[in-house]
């Protein structure tokens, strides 16, 4: 049973209260310091000039633009962005109507029927164990039957480092720019605990990625592990320290050699499957630590694309020069 | 035996219901409080007592196993990770601050000392 309650008896209501005491509007009698009258006053003049200025700057862009296009005079720009307008309008009409046809044509949800319910995941769980040898049938999948699509994704985490090695490189002409004449900071709470942590965070990542076809984890989840260690290895001891081994250069050569390594290994297993060939690699005793052929060895080329890039990452966006 | 099951349910459902509680308050104090510093010290308790009361209780419940083992691991490592953090943010808030004398009052080491004796 709910009625409904007109705002002024809501008010007085304890819930009412209560809200208004956790956003903080209202203040409570014991809380003094603050002078609730001036405190409004305050906050409507910076109100004002904020709104000002905003119509200020709204004004001095239009004017920006209309003399860098010259738009009195240039017809053919006028005329576009006519055009443009128009033309942007039926774009996303256009594309609403399409993908709303698209899942209106899609098949109801949960239907035994659907295509999506093929032999294919049936065949996963069934003959996984057998085929693959890893006890893991997630990681079965992803580095046998998909390895494909995991091999791409590798690629993609290294290009896309790359090309923020690119972009957010410092030269040789800024290096004031780069925040390593801040190193290190010396945080002697910092430094203990990375002492302590740091290793079993390794062994943990490393667990993590060789116990990849035994159980949860793999190599992107164990190499995130480790690339966070070393973050926070570098965030304790400063660059001087990491740069004794891992720079540019280490990370370069480290993925280029785990990249080449899975790629030649995936392209053995490609020919020897695409030509009915009996693969060498045995297979082992499914749960021992050296079995299900190749997976092991392309967990540790993913796992360590990762960790390599995961510090890549942190090291570039935080402006330290590498 | 029955018996002893049920005390040891009891203590571990009170040991959770600990936790939340405290979760509960940390969570209005973090919404409350208006400075960060302040907000930093109501966080802290959760993420310290509350998370350990809630951990313990699950440990109790779960008996001596390997999972109560991995449960102790995760208490340790909140317990390392968590108070270092807000000390830097801490840290990093007192360096940046440029209105420090209106937020809190600053005491050296050398008054406090003196206040002392």
């Amino acid at each position: 049973m709910s009625r409904k309650v007109s705002e002024e008896e809501y008010q007085r209501t304890f819930s009412y209260k209560f809200s208004r005491w956790l956003e903080g509007d209202e203040i409570f009698p014991c809380d003094d310091t603050v002078d609730s009258k001036q405190e409004g006053i305050r906050k409507e003049n910076v109100r004002r000039d904020e709104k000002l200025l905003r119509r200020r700057k709204e004004r001095e862009k239009k004017n920006l633009v209309k003399r860098v296009y010259d738009l009195e005079h240039n017809t053919e720009i006028r005329i576009f962005r006519k055009i443009y307008r128009i033309f942007s309008v039926l774009f996303c009409v256009f594309l609403v109507a399409m993908l709303l046809t698209a899942v209106s044509a899609l098949p109801d949800f949960g239907n035994a029927e659907n295509p999506v319910n093929n032999e294919v995941a049936a065949r996963y769980i069934e003959k996984g164990l057998q085929e693959t040898g890893a006890v893991n049938i997630v990681t079965g999948m992803i580095l046998d039957y998909r390895a494909f699509d995991t091999l791409g994704e590798s690629h993609v985490l290294f290009i896309a480092t790359c090309t923020v090695l690119i972009l957010l490189r410092n030269d040789k002409r800024n290096e004031e720019r780069s925040d390593r004449i801040h190193e290190p900071k010396n945080d002697v709470i910092l430094q203990t605990v990375a002492r302590i942590l740091v290793p079993p965070v390794f062994i943990f990542g490393i667990y993590v990625i060789l116990a990849g076809h035994l159980g949860p984890g793999g190599g992107f989840s164990g190499g995130a592990v480790i690339g966070a260690g070393l973050i926070l290895y570098l965030n304790a001891f400063g660059f001087k320290k990491t740069e004794k081994f891992f720079t540019a250069k280490t990370y370069r050569r480290i993925s280029f050699c785990a990249l080449a390594c899975y790629s030649i290994a995936k392209s053995y297993s490609f020919y020897t499957g695409a030509n009915h060939i009996e693969s060498v690699i045995p297979l082992g005793k499914p749960g021992a630590i050296l079995s299900s052929g190749l997976i092991l060895l392309l967990n540790i080329c993913v796992g360590t694309v990762v960790a390599g890039t995961m510090y890549t990452f942190y090291v570039m966006f935080r402006k330290g020069d590498y | 035996m029955a018996v002893i099951e049920w005390i040891r349910f009891l203590i571990g459902g009170g040991l959770l219901l600990c936790g939340l509680a405290i979760f509960i308050i940390e969570i209005i104090g973090v919404f409350r409080f208006r400075y960060v510093l302040n907000r930093m010290h109501a966080a802290a308790m959760g993420d310290t007592l509350g998370i350990g009361f809630a951990l313990l209780g699950l440990i109790v419940i779960s008996g001596f196993n390997f999972t109560s083992l991995k449960l102790f691991l995760v208490i340790v490592f909140l317990w390392f990770s968590s108070p270092v953090s807000s000390h830097l943010i801490a840290r990093l808030e007192v360096t940046t601050d440029e209105e420090k004398e209106k937020h809190y009052d600053i005491i050296s080491i050398n008054d406090h000392d003196k206040g002392k004796t």
